[in-house]
Protein backbone atom coordinates (compact mmCIF):
# COMPACT_ATOMS: atom_id res chain seq x y z
CA UNK A 1 0.00 0.00 0.00
CA UNK A 2 1.22 3.52 -0.91
CA UNK A 3 1.28 6.24 1.79
CA UNK A 4 1.51 9.92 1.09
CA UNK A 5 0.42 13.30 1.12
CA UNK A 6 -1.58 15.84 -0.83
CA UNK A 7 -1.93 19.35 -1.06
CA UNK A 8 -4.03 22.27 -2.02
CA UNK A 9 -1.50 24.78 -2.47
CA UNK A 10 -3.52 27.55 -0.37
CA UNK A 11 -1.57 30.52 0.69
CA UNK A 12 -3.63 31.31 3.97
CA UNK A 13 -3.12 33.46 6.97
CA UNK A 14 -1.67 32.04 10.08
CA UNK A 15 -4.36 32.57 12.62
CA UNK A 16 -1.70 32.78 15.35
CA UNK A 17 0.07 34.42 14.55
CA UNK A 18 -1.87 36.99 11.38
CA UNK A 19 1.12 35.80 9.02
CA UNK A 20 0.52 35.11 5.50
CA UNK A 21 3.85 33.77 3.58
CA UNK A 22 4.35 35.11 -0.22
CA UNK A 23 4.13 33.10 -2.59
CA UNK A 24 7.59 32.51 -3.08
CA UNK A 25 8.04 31.35 0.50
CA UNK A 26 5.11 28.85 0.31
CA UNK A 27 6.43 27.23 -3.48
CA UNK A 28 10.14 26.80 -1.54
CA UNK A 29 7.91 25.53 1.35
CA UNK A 30 6.22 22.61 -0.98
CA UNK A 31 9.64 21.70 -2.19
CA UNK A 32 10.79 21.69 1.49
CA UNK A 33 7.64 19.56 2.41
CA UNK A 34 8.03 16.75 -0.65
CA UNK A 35 11.37 16.48 0.00
CA UNK A 36 10.92 15.77 3.71
CA UNK A 37 7.85 13.29 2.83
CA UNK A 38 10.54 11.31 0.84
CA UNK A 39 12.77 11.59 3.73
CA UNK A 40 10.46 10.54 6.56
CA UNK A 41 9.99 7.63 4.09
CA UNK A 42 6.48 8.04 2.44
CA UNK A 43 5.34 7.21 -1.14
CA UNK A 44 4.03 10.05 -2.94
CA UNK A 45 3.62 13.68 -3.07
CA UNK A 46 0.58 14.97 -4.91
CA UNK A 47 -0.16 18.53 -6.01
CA UNK A 48 -3.37 20.36 -6.42
CA UNK A 49 -4.31 22.56 -9.85
CA UNK A 50 -5.52 26.02 -9.19
CA UNK A 51 -6.17 29.23 -11.02
CA UNK A 52 -6.93 31.65 -8.60
CA UNK A 53 -5.61 32.96 -5.62
CA UNK A 54 -5.15 32.18 -2.20
CA UNK A 55 -3.75 29.23 -4.41
CA UNK A 56 -0.32 28.98 -5.87
CA UNK A 57 -0.23 25.52 -7.83
CA UNK A 58 -1.17 26.47 -11.51
CA UNK A 59 1.59 24.66 -13.16
CA UNK A 60 1.78 21.27 -11.41
CA UNK A 61 4.01 20.08 -13.42
CA UNK A 62 6.74 22.57 -13.35
CA UNK A 63 6.85 21.76 -9.82
CA UNK A 64 6.69 18.67 -9.89
CA UNK A 65 9.56 17.67 -12.06
CA UNK A 66 11.66 20.22 -9.68
CA UNK A 67 11.08 17.82 -6.88
CA UNK A 68 11.39 14.97 -8.91
CA UNK A 69 15.40 16.32 -9.65
CA UNK A 70 15.62 16.25 -6.16
CA UNK A 71 13.92 12.78 -4.87
CA UNK A 72 14.79 9.19 -5.59
CA UNK A 73 11.74 7.51 -4.97
CA UNK A 74 8.85 9.59 -4.17
CA UNK A 75 5.88 8.79 -6.85
CA UNK A 76 4.63 12.53 -8.10
CA UNK A 77 1.13 12.80 -8.89
CA UNK A 78 -1.58 15.25 -8.82
CA UNK A 79 -4.81 16.21 -6.88
CA UNK A 80 -5.90 17.04 -8.86
CA UNK A 81 -5.09 17.97 -12.77
CA UNK A 82 -8.35 19.65 -14.11
CA UNK A 83 -9.27 17.62 -17.36
CA UNK A 84 -12.29 19.59 -17.77
CA UNK A 85 -10.32 23.23 -18.64
CA UNK A 86 -6.76 22.07 -19.48
CA UNK A 87 -6.19 20.94 -23.49
CA UNK A 88 -5.99 17.39 -22.91
CA UNK A 89 -3.10 17.12 -25.78
CA UNK A 90 -1.23 19.45 -23.37
CA UNK A 91 -1.64 17.34 -20.30
CA UNK A 92 -0.62 14.13 -22.57
CA UNK A 93 2.74 16.24 -23.57
CA UNK A 94 3.40 17.53 -20.03
CA UNK A 95 2.94 14.52 -18.15
CA UNK A 96 5.32 12.30 -20.48
CA UNK A 97 7.66 14.95 -20.46
CA UNK A 98 7.66 14.60 -16.61
CA UNK A 99 7.46 10.53 -16.45
CA UNK A 100 10.50 10.53 -18.46
CA UNK A 101 12.76 13.11 -16.12
CA UNK A 102 11.48 11.64 -13.20
CA UNK A 103 12.11 7.75 -14.51
CA UNK A 104 8.48 7.43 -14.58
CA UNK A 105 7.77 8.07 -10.89
CA UNK A 106 4.92 9.34 -12.19
CA UNK A 107 0.76 9.36 -12.06
CA UNK A 108 -1.94 11.61 -12.20
CA UNK A 109 -5.71 12.51 -10.45
CA UNK A 110 -8.26 13.54 -12.75
CA UNK A 111 -10.85 15.89 -11.22
CA UNK A 112 -13.23 18.38 -12.92
CA UNK A 113 -12.54 21.17 -10.78
CA UNK A 114 -15.68 23.33 -9.13
CA UNK A 115 -13.83 27.10 -9.27
CA UNK A 116 -16.94 28.54 -11.64
CA UNK A 117 -15.37 31.14 -13.01
CA UNK A 118 -11.93 28.66 -14.10
CA UNK A 119 -14.31 27.66 -17.04
CA UNK A 120 -15.05 30.47 -18.78
CA UNK A 121 -10.96 31.60 -17.99
CA UNK A 122 -10.57 28.71 -20.52
CA UNK A 123 -13.06 28.72 -22.71
CA UNK A 124 -15.57 26.20 -21.25
CA UNK A 125 -18.93 25.86 -19.54
CA UNK A 126 -18.68 24.44 -15.80
CA UNK A 127 -22.29 22.66 -16.90
CA UNK A 128 -20.71 20.50 -19.70
CA UNK A 129 -18.53 19.20 -16.57
CA UNK A 130 -18.92 15.68 -17.25
CA UNK A 131 -19.11 15.47 -20.94
CA UNK A 132 -16.11 17.67 -20.88
CA UNK A 133 -14.03 15.06 -18.81
CA UNK A 134 -15.52 11.99 -20.90
CA UNK A 135 -14.25 13.55 -23.88
CA UNK A 136 -11.19 15.06 -22.74
CA UNK A 137 -9.71 11.83 -21.27
CA UNK A 138 -10.73 10.16 -23.88
CA UNK A 139 -8.66 11.75 -25.72
CA UNK A 140 -5.60 11.58 -23.77
CA UNK A 141 -5.96 8.20 -23.38
CA UNK A 142 -5.79 7.73 -27.36
CA UNK A 143 -2.86 10.24 -27.08
CA UNK A 144 -1.32 7.75 -24.83
CA UNK A 145 -1.46 4.98 -26.82
CA UNK A 146 -1.65 5.18 -30.56
CA UNK A 147 1.27 7.12 -32.18
CA UNK A 148 -0.62 8.55 -35.05
CA UNK A 149 -3.96 10.45 -34.01
CA UNK A 150 -6.63 11.43 -35.89
CA UNK A 151 -9.49 12.59 -33.38
CA UNK A 152 -12.51 14.73 -33.72
CA UNK A 153 -14.74 15.71 -30.78
CA UNK A 154 -17.20 18.43 -29.64
CA UNK A 155 -14.99 20.62 -27.31
CA UNK A 156 -11.85 20.68 -28.89
CA UNK A 157 -9.95 21.60 -32.42
CA UNK A 158 -9.83 17.96 -34.37
CA UNK A 159 -6.24 16.52 -34.96
CA UNK A 160 -5.48 14.65 -38.13
CA UNK A 161 -1.91 12.77 -38.07
CA UNK A 162 -0.79 14.33 -34.29
CA UNK A 163 1.42 12.54 -32.50
CA UNK A 164 1.86 13.75 -28.93
CA UNK A 165 5.44 13.68 -28.09
CA UNK A 166 7.54 13.10 -26.34
CA UNK A 167 6.17 9.21 -25.84
CA UNK A 168 5.38 7.64 -22.54
CA UNK A 169 8.16 6.37 -21.53
CA UNK A 170 9.25 2.50 -22.17
CA UNK A 171 5.14 3.27 -24.27
CA UNK A 172 4.16 2.91 -20.67
CA UNK A 173 0.88 5.73 -19.79
CA UNK A 174 1.26 6.97 -16.58
CA UNK A 175 -1.65 5.66 -14.26
CA UNK A 176 -4.66 7.39 -14.08
CA UNK A 177 -6.96 7.77 -11.13
CA UNK A 178 -10.09 9.89 -11.40
CA UNK A 179 -11.51 11.43 -8.56
CA UNK A 180 -14.82 12.99 -7.59
CA UNK A 181 -16.96 13.11 -4.81
CA UNK A 182 -20.69 12.41 -5.83
CA UNK A 183 -20.94 11.88 -9.66
CA UNK A 184 -21.30 8.14 -10.43
CA UNK A 185 -20.44 9.14 -14.25
CA UNK A 186 -17.27 9.62 -12.77
CA UNK A 187 -17.16 6.61 -11.32
CA UNK A 188 -18.50 4.52 -14.04
CA UNK A 189 -15.56 6.82 -16.42
CA UNK A 190 -12.89 4.99 -14.10
CA UNK A 191 -14.16 1.58 -14.10
CA UNK A 192 -14.67 1.78 -17.80
CA UNK A 193 -11.25 2.20 -18.65
CA UNK A 194 -9.61 -0.34 -15.28
CA UNK A 195 -8.15 3.43 -14.11
CA UNK A 196 -8.20 3.92 -10.65
CA UNK A 197 -10.47 5.30 -8.57
CA UNK A 198 -9.36 8.36 -5.96
CA UNK A 199 -12.36 9.25 -3.12
CA UNK A 200 -11.08 12.79 -1.46
CA UNK A 201 -12.68 11.71 1.34
CA UNK A 202 -11.97 14.39 3.45
CA UNK A 203 -14.29 17.28 4.01
CA UNK A 204 -17.54 15.05 3.82
CA UNK A 205 -19.33 11.96 5.12
CA UNK A 206 -17.63 9.06 4.81
CA UNK A 207 -21.23 7.72 3.12
CA UNK A 208 -20.21 9.66 -0.02
CA UNK A 209 -16.54 7.85 -0.48
CA UNK A 210 -18.43 4.67 0.77
CA UNK A 211 -21.46 4.68 -1.90
CA UNK A 212 -18.72 6.13 -5.10
CA UNK A 213 -16.34 3.49 -4.22
CA UNK A 214 -18.71 0.46 -4.33
CA UNK A 215 -20.27 1.50 -7.59
CA UNK A 216 -16.33 1.85 -9.11
CA UNK A 217 -15.66 -1.85 -7.87
CA UNK A 218 -18.88 -3.37 -9.07
CA UNK A 219 -18.66 -1.74 -12.22
CA UNK A 220 -14.52 -2.65 -12.87
CA UNK A 221 -15.76 -5.95 -11.97
CA UNK A 222 -18.26 -5.76 -14.89
CA UNK A 223 -16.14 -4.03 -17.35
CA UNK A 224 -13.71 -7.37 -17.19
CA UNK A 225 -11.05 -5.88 -15.06
CA UNK A 226 -10.89 -8.47 -12.12
CA UNK A 227 -12.67 -9.04 -9.32
CA UNK A 228 -14.27 -5.89 -7.64
CA UNK A 229 -12.31 -6.25 -5.06
CA UNK A 230 -8.78 -6.03 -7.14
CA UNK A 231 -10.21 -2.54 -8.22
CA UNK A 232 -7.72 0.37 -7.67
CA UNK A 233 -8.64 2.44 -4.67
CA UNK A 234 -6.87 5.67 -3.04
CA UNK A 235 -8.76 7.80 -0.50
CA UNK A 236 -7.65 10.80 1.33
CA UNK A 237 -7.26 12.04 4.85
CA UNK A 238 -6.93 14.51 6.97
CA UNK A 239 -5.11 14.55 10.93
CA UNK A 240 -3.16 16.67 13.04
CA UNK A 241 -1.41 14.94 15.97
CA UNK A 242 0.93 15.68 18.75
CA UNK A 243 1.53 12.74 21.41
CA UNK A 244 -0.81 14.04 23.80
CA UNK A 245 -4.28 13.91 21.77
CA UNK A 246 -5.72 16.95 23.98
CA UNK A 247 -2.71 19.42 23.03
CA UNK A 248 -3.34 18.21 19.14
CA UNK A 249 -6.82 19.75 19.77
CA UNK A 250 -5.16 22.52 21.27
CA UNK A 251 -2.94 23.50 18.79
CA UNK A 252 -5.06 22.57 15.71
CA UNK A 253 -8.12 24.26 16.92
CA UNK A 254 -7.46 28.01 16.01
CA UNK A 255 -6.09 26.70 12.52
CA UNK A 256 -9.94 24.55 12.13
CA UNK A 257 -11.66 27.03 13.30
CA UNK A 258 -10.32 29.42 10.49
CA UNK A 259 -9.73 27.26 8.12
CA UNK A 260 -11.07 28.39 4.78
CA UNK A 261 -13.18 25.40 3.73
CA UNK A 262 -15.24 24.44 7.35
CA UNK A 263 -13.92 27.36 9.34
CA UNK A 264 -16.47 29.27 11.46
CA UNK A 265 -19.06 26.69 10.68
CA UNK A 266 -19.16 22.80 12.68
CA UNK A 267 -16.86 22.57 15.91
CA UNK A 268 -13.54 20.45 15.70
CA UNK A 269 -15.30 17.71 17.61
CA UNK A 270 -18.46 17.97 15.13
CA UNK A 271 -16.57 17.75 11.98
CA UNK A 272 -14.06 14.70 13.18
CA UNK A 273 -17.49 12.71 13.87
CA UNK A 274 -18.97 13.86 10.35
CA UNK A 275 -15.81 13.90 8.43
CA UNK A 276 -12.35 11.61 8.62
CA UNK A 277 -10.71 14.08 10.23
CA UNK A 278 -9.21 12.92 12.90
CA UNK A 279 -6.82 15.31 15.09
CA UNK A 280 -5.51 13.57 18.08
CA UNK A 281 -2.46 10.63 19.00
CA UNK A 282 -0.63 8.81 16.47
CA UNK A 283 -1.90 5.93 17.93
CA UNK A 284 -5.96 7.33 17.19
CA UNK A 285 -4.65 8.07 13.83
CA UNK A 286 -3.23 4.40 13.23
CA UNK A 287 -7.06 2.95 14.50
CA UNK A 288 -9.38 5.38 12.59
CA UNK A 289 -7.29 5.01 8.91
CA UNK A 290 -7.36 1.16 9.65
CA UNK A 291 -11.01 1.50 9.70
CA UNK A 292 -11.70 3.12 6.28
CA UNK A 293 -10.88 -0.28 5.24
CA UNK A 294 -13.62 -1.23 6.44
CA UNK A 295 -16.01 0.83 4.54
CA UNK A 296 -14.17 0.76 1.57
CA UNK A 297 -12.44 -2.62 1.41
CA UNK A 298 -8.64 -3.12 1.04
CA UNK A 299 -7.48 -0.03 -1.06
CA UNK A 300 -4.31 0.66 -2.74
CA UNK A 301 -3.43 4.57 -1.90
CA UNK A 302 -3.43 6.45 1.19
CA UNK A 303 -2.91 10.41 1.06
CA UNK A 304 -3.30 13.18 3.89
CA UNK A 305 -3.80 16.75 3.82
CA UNK A 306 -1.23 18.04 5.62
CA UNK A 307 -0.16 21.72 4.85
CA UNK A 308 -3.40 23.92 4.85
CA UNK A 309 -5.32 26.38 6.40
CA UNK A 310 -2.31 29.07 7.31
CA UNK A 311 -0.01 25.49 8.89
CA UNK A 312 3.63 26.82 9.25
CA UNK A 313 6.45 24.88 7.60
CA UNK A 314 7.93 23.93 10.76
CA UNK A 315 4.46 22.70 11.89
CA UNK A 316 3.83 20.83 8.78
CA UNK A 317 7.07 19.12 9.10
CA UNK A 318 7.20 17.90 12.28
CA UNK A 319 3.66 16.41 11.46
CA UNK A 320 5.29 14.94 8.62
CA UNK A 321 8.02 13.16 11.31
CA UNK A 322 5.18 11.70 13.44
CA UNK A 323 3.56 10.19 10.41
CA UNK A 324 6.57 8.53 8.92
CA UNK A 325 7.57 7.48 12.00
CA UNK A 326 4.93 6.25 14.57
CA UNK A 327 1.82 5.96 11.97
CA UNK A 328 2.86 4.92 9.02
CA UNK A 329 5.02 2.11 9.88
CA UNK A 330 2.24 0.52 11.50
CA UNK A 331 -0.31 1.56 8.82
CA UNK A 332 1.93 -0.75 5.95
CA UNK A 333 2.77 -3.58 8.52
CA UNK A 334 -1.54 -3.61 9.74
CA UNK A 335 -2.91 -3.38 6.13
CA UNK A 336 -0.96 -5.94 4.59
CA UNK A 337 -1.68 -8.28 7.13
CA UNK A 338 -5.68 -7.45 6.31
CA UNK A 339 -4.75 -7.93 2.69
CA UNK A 340 -5.53 -10.74 0.66
CA UNK A 341 -2.87 -11.83 -1.86
CA UNK A 342 -5.61 -11.56 -5.00
CA UNK A 343 -5.72 -7.59 -4.02
CA UNK A 344 -2.91 -5.61 -5.96
CA UNK A 345 -0.50 -2.85 -4.91
CA UNK A 346 -1.24 0.54 -6.82
CA UNK A 347 0.05 0.28 -10.22
CA UNK A 348 3.72 2.13 -10.64
CA UNK A 349 5.53 2.39 -13.88
CA UNK A 350 7.87 -0.82 -12.66
CA UNK A 351 4.63 -2.97 -12.39
CA UNK A 352 2.92 -1.52 -15.55
CA UNK A 353 6.25 -1.68 -17.87
CA UNK A 354 6.53 -5.73 -16.05
CA UNK A 355 2.65 -6.59 -16.71
CA UNK A 356 3.03 -4.81 -20.09
CA UNK A 357 6.48 -7.60 -20.99
CA UNK A 358 4.31 -10.59 -20.32
CA UNK A 359 1.64 -10.01 -22.18
CA UNK A 360 4.23 -9.26 -25.00
CA UNK A 361 5.81 -12.66 -24.21
CA UNK A 362 2.53 -14.33 -23.74
CA UNK A 363 1.44 -13.08 -27.52
CA UNK A 364 5.55 -14.46 -28.67
CA UNK A 365 4.58 -17.55 -27.24
CA UNK B 1 -57.33 3.55 2.53
CA UNK B 2 -53.83 4.80 0.76
CA UNK B 3 -51.11 5.66 2.78
CA UNK B 4 -49.15 8.70 1.98
CA UNK B 5 -46.71 11.28 3.32
CA UNK B 6 -47.39 14.32 4.59
CA UNK B 7 -44.71 16.64 6.01
CA UNK B 8 -45.28 19.86 7.59
CA UNK B 9 -42.30 23.26 7.58
CA UNK B 10 -42.39 25.25 10.47
CA UNK B 11 -40.48 28.56 10.99
CA UNK B 12 -41.71 30.00 13.65
CA UNK B 13 -39.31 30.70 16.53
CA UNK B 14 -41.33 31.15 19.78
CA UNK B 15 -43.24 29.34 22.05
CA UNK B 16 -45.92 28.82 21.61
CA UNK B 17 -45.64 30.20 18.20
CA UNK B 18 -48.67 31.32 15.52
CA UNK B 19 -46.36 29.66 12.72
CA UNK B 20 -46.60 26.58 14.60
CA UNK B 21 -50.39 27.09 15.18
CA UNK B 22 -50.86 27.66 11.68
CA UNK B 23 -49.10 24.90 10.05
CA UNK B 24 -50.77 22.59 12.36
CA UNK B 25 -54.28 23.75 11.85
CA UNK B 26 -53.56 23.12 8.23
CA UNK B 27 -52.12 19.84 8.36
CA UNK B 28 -55.10 18.31 10.79
CA UNK B 29 -57.39 19.70 8.16
CA UNK B 30 -55.32 18.13 5.44
CA UNK B 31 -55.04 14.96 6.96
CA UNK B 32 -59.30 15.08 7.50
CA UNK B 33 -60.08 16.39 4.17
CA UNK B 34 -57.66 13.38 2.63
CA UNK B 35 -59.57 10.62 5.14
CA UNK B 36 -62.39 11.50 3.06
CA UNK B 37 -60.99 11.02 -0.29
CA UNK B 38 -59.81 7.72 1.39
CA UNK B 39 -55.76 8.72 2.03
CA UNK B 40 -54.36 8.27 5.11
CA UNK B 41 -51.89 11.39 5.96
CA UNK B 42 -48.85 10.12 7.28
CA UNK B 43 -47.82 13.31 9.52
CA UNK B 44 -44.12 14.83 10.38
CA UNK B 45 -43.58 17.92 11.55
CA UNK B 46 -40.52 19.82 10.99
CA UNK B 47 -39.47 22.65 13.12
CA UNK B 48 -36.47 24.72 11.72
CA UNK B 49 -35.20 26.34 14.77
CA UNK B 50 -34.63 22.73 15.96
CA UNK B 51 -32.16 22.97 12.64
CA UNK B 52 -30.81 26.09 12.87
CA UNK B 53 -27.23 25.66 13.49
CA UNK B 54 -26.92 22.42 11.44
CA UNK B 55 -28.47 24.49 8.48
CA UNK B 56 -25.65 27.02 8.92
CA UNK B 57 -23.25 24.55 9.07
CA UNK B 58 -24.56 23.03 5.68
CA UNK B 59 -24.34 26.42 4.29
CA UNK B 60 -20.64 25.92 5.36
CA UNK B 61 -19.46 22.82 4.77
CA UNK B 62 -21.48 21.58 2.00
CA UNK B 63 -23.51 18.64 3.93
CA UNK B 64 -26.10 18.34 6.28
CA UNK B 65 -25.91 16.80 9.64
CA UNK B 66 -27.75 13.48 10.63
CA UNK B 67 -31.15 15.66 12.19
CA UNK B 68 -30.77 18.18 8.91
CA UNK B 69 -30.30 14.70 6.77
CA UNK B 70 -33.26 13.43 8.10
CA UNK B 71 -35.39 16.08 7.85
CA UNK B 72 -34.21 16.68 3.81
CA UNK B 73 -34.83 13.20 3.16
CA UNK B 74 -38.17 13.23 5.14
CA UNK B 75 -38.92 16.23 2.45
CA UNK B 76 -37.52 14.39 -0.61
CA UNK B 77 -39.59 11.11 0.31
CA UNK B 78 -42.79 13.27 0.50
CA UNK B 79 -46.07 13.08 -0.90
CA UNK B 80 -46.87 16.73 0.04
CA UNK B 81 -45.33 19.55 1.59
CA UNK B 82 -47.04 22.28 3.93
CA UNK B 83 -45.00 25.32 4.99
CA UNK B 84 -45.30 28.05 6.84
CA UNK B 85 -42.56 30.90 7.87
CA UNK B 86 -43.32 34.35 9.79
CA UNK B 87 -42.39 37.34 8.13
CA UNK B 88 -39.59 38.97 8.67
CA UNK B 89 -38.71 42.59 7.26
CA UNK B 90 -41.46 42.02 5.23
CA UNK B 91 -40.67 38.65 3.04
CA UNK B 92 -40.01 35.08 4.64
CA UNK B 93 -37.60 34.71 7.15
CA UNK B 94 -34.18 33.92 7.05
CA UNK B 95 -33.81 30.51 8.68
CA UNK B 96 -37.06 29.25 6.20
CA UNK B 97 -34.94 30.13 3.50
CA UNK B 98 -31.97 28.79 4.27
CA UNK B 99 -33.74 25.48 4.54
CA UNK B 100 -34.12 25.78 0.88
CA UNK B 101 -31.05 26.83 -0.14
CA UNK B 102 -29.22 24.15 0.77
CA UNK B 103 -31.82 21.47 0.39
CA UNK B 104 -30.90 19.65 -3.09
CA UNK B 105 -32.58 21.80 -6.19
CA UNK B 106 -34.42 18.96 -7.44
CA UNK B 107 -35.46 17.69 -4.40
CA UNK B 108 -39.71 19.48 -4.69
CA UNK B 109 -39.83 18.92 -8.46
CA UNK B 110 -43.60 18.43 -9.13
CA UNK B 111 -44.50 17.77 -5.28
CA UNK B 112 -47.53 19.30 -4.46
CA UNK B 113 -46.77 22.31 -1.72
CA UNK B 114 -49.04 24.45 0.19
CA UNK B 115 -47.97 27.85 1.61
CA UNK B 116 -48.46 29.81 4.26
CA UNK B 117 -47.57 32.44 6.60
CA UNK B 118 -48.14 34.62 9.88
CA UNK B 119 -47.73 38.30 10.60
CA UNK B 120 -48.17 41.20 12.93
CA UNK B 121 -50.62 42.71 10.17
CA UNK B 122 -52.47 41.89 7.26
CA UNK B 123 -50.67 44.18 5.41
CA UNK B 124 -47.75 41.73 5.00
CA UNK B 125 -50.47 39.30 3.41
CA UNK B 126 -48.67 39.48 -0.17
CA UNK B 127 -45.83 38.21 1.05
CA UNK B 128 -46.91 34.70 -0.11
CA UNK B 129 -47.17 35.80 -3.47
CA UNK B 130 -44.17 38.21 -3.78
CA UNK B 131 -41.75 35.97 -2.17
CA UNK B 132 -42.87 32.39 -1.22
CA UNK B 133 -44.58 31.26 -5.16
CA UNK B 134 -41.62 32.57 -6.41
CA UNK B 135 -39.15 30.54 -4.52
CA UNK B 136 -41.55 27.30 -5.16
CA UNK B 137 -42.06 28.02 -8.93
CA UNK B 138 -38.08 28.45 -8.94
CA UNK B 139 -38.22 25.15 -7.21
CA UNK B 140 -40.57 23.74 -9.56
CA UNK B 141 -42.80 22.34 -7.13
CA UNK B 142 -46.83 22.38 -7.94
CA UNK B 143 -48.12 25.24 -6.07
CA UNK B 144 -51.41 24.40 -3.85
CA UNK B 145 -53.37 27.38 -5.74
CA UNK B 146 -54.75 28.98 -2.52
CA UNK B 147 -52.02 30.06 -0.30
CA UNK B 148 -52.85 31.29 3.72
CA UNK B 149 -51.96 34.19 5.51
CA UNK B 150 -53.20 34.97 9.39
CA UNK B 151 -52.35 38.04 11.08
CA UNK B 152 -52.50 38.70 14.58
CA UNK B 153 -56.67 39.59 14.53
CA UNK B 154 -57.19 36.20 12.50
CA UNK B 155 -56.42 34.29 15.58
CA UNK B 156 -59.67 36.11 17.25
CA UNK B 157 -62.15 34.44 18.33
CA UNK B 158 -64.62 35.10 15.53
CA UNK B 159 -62.17 35.22 12.86
CA UNK B 160 -60.99 31.89 13.63
CA UNK B 161 -64.79 30.65 12.42
CA UNK B 162 -64.41 33.09 10.32
CA UNK B 163 -62.50 34.15 7.10
CA UNK B 164 -58.27 32.15 8.38
CA UNK B 165 -61.72 29.23 8.94
CA UNK B 166 -62.61 29.28 5.59
CA UNK B 167 -59.02 30.12 3.74
CA UNK B 168 -57.31 26.87 5.82
CA UNK B 169 -60.24 24.82 4.79
CA UNK B 170 -60.07 25.76 1.09
CA UNK B 171 -56.09 25.31 0.53
CA UNK B 172 -56.38 21.71 2.61
CA UNK B 173 -59.23 20.91 0.40
CA UNK B 174 -57.09 21.78 -2.67
CA UNK B 175 -53.86 20.09 -1.35
CA UNK B 176 -55.94 16.63 -0.29
CA UNK B 177 -57.16 16.38 -3.92
CA UNK B 178 -53.49 16.91 -5.20
CA UNK B 179 -52.40 14.11 -3.16
CA UNK B 180 -55.25 11.76 -3.78
CA UNK B 181 -54.73 11.70 -7.52
CA UNK B 182 -51.15 11.24 -7.52
CA UNK B 183 -48.81 7.80 -7.40
CA UNK B 184 -46.78 8.37 -4.42
CA UNK B 185 -43.54 10.22 -4.11
CA UNK B 186 -40.10 8.29 -5.38
CA UNK B 187 -36.91 9.40 -4.02
CA UNK B 188 -34.04 8.99 -6.73
CA UNK B 189 -30.55 7.72 -5.46
CA UNK B 190 -27.75 10.35 -6.46
CA UNK B 191 -25.46 7.72 -6.17
CA UNK B 192 -27.05 5.41 -9.08
CA UNK B 193 -25.65 5.25 -12.01
CA UNK B 194 -28.83 5.94 -14.48
CA UNK B 195 -26.80 5.30 -17.85
CA UNK B 196 -23.89 3.16 -18.77
CA UNK B 197 -20.51 4.45 -20.40
CA UNK B 198 -21.08 4.17 -23.72
CA UNK B 199 -24.22 5.57 -23.37
CA UNK B 200 -22.87 8.43 -21.97
CA UNK B 201 -19.76 9.15 -24.51
CA UNK B 202 -22.68 8.79 -27.40
CA UNK B 203 -24.75 12.12 -25.56
CA UNK B 204 -21.93 14.21 -25.00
Amino acid sequence: MQFGIFSVSDITTDPTTGRTPSEAERIKDIVTIAKHAEEVGLDVFALGEHHNEPFFSSSPTTTLAYIAAQTKTLQLSTATTLITTNDPVKIAEDFAMLQHLSDGRVDLTLGRGNTGPVYPWFGKDIRAGIPLALENYALLHKLWREHIVDWEGKFRTPLQSFTSTPRPLDDVPPFVWHGSIRSPQIAEQAAYYGDGFFANHIFWPKEHTQRMVQLYRQRFEHYGHGSADQAIVGLGGQVFMHRNSQDAVKQFRPYFDNAPVYGHGPSLEDFSRETPLTVGSPQQVIERTLGFREYVGDYQRQLFLMDHAGLPLKTVLEQLDLLGAEVVPVLRKEFAARKPAHVPDAPTHASLLAKKNETKEEVAA
Amino acid sequence: MKQRKLVVISAGLSQPSSTRLLADQLSATTAKAAAQLGVTLDVQVIELRDLAHEITDNMLTGFAKPALKQAQEAVTAADALITVTPVFSAGYSGLYKSFFDVLDKDALVDKPVLLAATAGTARHSLVLEHALRPLFAYLRATIIPTSVFAASDDWGANSVEGPLRGRIERAAAELAREVERREPAVVTDPFALTTDFAEMLKNL
